[in-house]
């Protein structure tokens, strides 16, 4: 679509753990200015994937590029990644929290916080205790919106929560990302009120990706929903 | 502008239709601004490079323009209106056409029945707004 460079690269990696082989050779190259749906239900990789792409895990084999450069401290500073644990202090505040978070960033914009804040419904003074999961969500979600990184990877930023928090971070991606410079990736294994986000999928099965496209190709050409898609393959 | 979307088929599709519809209908009227694709993107939740593909498609068709600086308008030219009015009604009544013909109806049945139809369905809707 609106290729340029290539963000990501992806050549055969590989992944295992003691008990199970989590990356079996996965081959990837995404352009700038997309935003990716890596579907795949649970312990299909998703998380190996992304956390091989951050840094967090290392691969047994075959390489990562982003940005043309392979994994170094450099390339971590470009990526806001977004982890599917509890990754806040209970303790803080969400001011603090958004305090802590921001001195670990040079890209962090402080000037988009307080919109982000008002969007996402979120009293800067309540503690994270205070907050239900979905709640949560949208916190974690503004700690990566107000960096400037120009790759942002979501680990199931849906799972589990309300409705209408899912809505909200449907349309706070949508408001906040900027196509002329950043590239996104959501892992989810819940496709259904979230596909309309995805300019392209990747379908990940037990350590191989069964199917990949653009998802306006795919609806065209199976005449389904990319969650009917997503029903059928992991049926 | 609200899209009751179906995810079954292409939405960059859907959008375009959405917009035949409302300058059909005149809802939008030559030459009022349409939202800016970041806005429509955000109203229907949708990612906006799809909204991109829909407006840079409608500009091929003829049926908006983007002023540099000012926004996306519907054109002025009413002969598009007129073309994308015969288009929507062809394509409809290509679809009820094959349809009776499935049916293996005949055409003067078919026609008679429309025209009775059409009497009747305006009169009720009338009946219903007062």
């Amino acid at each position: 679509m609106t290729t340029t460079n290539q963000v990501l690269v992806v050549r055969n990696l590989r992944k295992k753990y003691p008990k199970v082989e989590a990356l079996k050779g996965i081959d990837l190259t995404m352009p700038q200015g997309e935003i990716w749906g890596l579907l795949g239900p649970n312990g299909s990789g998703k998380s190996t994937l992304l956390k091989c792409i951050v840094g967090l895990v290392n691969p047994d084999g075959g390489d990562i590029e982003i940005f043309g450069h392979s994994r170094s401290r450099h390339t971590k500073a470009q990526i806001a990644f977004v982890p599917e644990v509890e990754n806040l202090y209970r303790w803080m505040t969400i001011r603090q929290a958004i305090d802590f978070t921001s001195t670990f960033y040079d890209d962090w914009e402080e000037e988009r916080v307080p919109g982000l804040l008002a969007f996402m419904g979120l009293d800067p003074s309540k503690k994270v205790s205070s907050l239900s999961k979905g709640m949560r969500a949208r916190l974690k979600l503004i700690l990566a919106l107000a960096r400037k990184a120009p790759l942002l990877l979501l680990d199931e930023p849906f799972s589990g929560i309300d409705p209408a928090s899912r809505d909200r971070i449907v349309e706070g991606i949508v408001r906040q990302f900027k196509s002329e410079e950043q590239t996104m990736i959501i892992s989810t294994h819940a496709v259904g009120d979230t596909e309309q986000l995805f300019d392209a999928v990747v379908f990940l099965d037990e350590g191989t990706i069964n199917l990949q496209g653009y998802a306006e190709d795919l609806r065209h050409q199976y005449g389904k929903s990319i969650n009917d898609l997503f029903k059928e393959v992991f049926a | 502008m609200k899209i009751d979307f179906s995810t079954s088929t292409p939405i960059y599709l859907q959008i375009i239709e959405e917009f035949k519809r409302q300058i059909v209908t005149g809802q939008l009227q030559p030459g009022d601004k349409v939202p800016s694709q970041r806005d429509l993107a955000a109203q229907v939740k949708v990612n906006a490079n799809t909204v991109q593909r829909a407006y840079r498609e409608m500009e091929i068709l003829g049926l908006v323009e983007t002023l540099r600086g000012q926004g996306t308008f519907v054109c002025q030219n009413q002969g598009v209106v007129e073309e994308t009015r015969k288009e929507m009604l062809t394509n409809l009544v290509d679809e009820f056409v094959r349809a009776v013909q499935a049916l293996g109806l005949s055409e003067e049945a078919t026609l008679d029945v429309v025209k009775t139809r059409f009497s009747e369905i305006d009169s009720k809707e009338e009946v219903n707004n007062k």
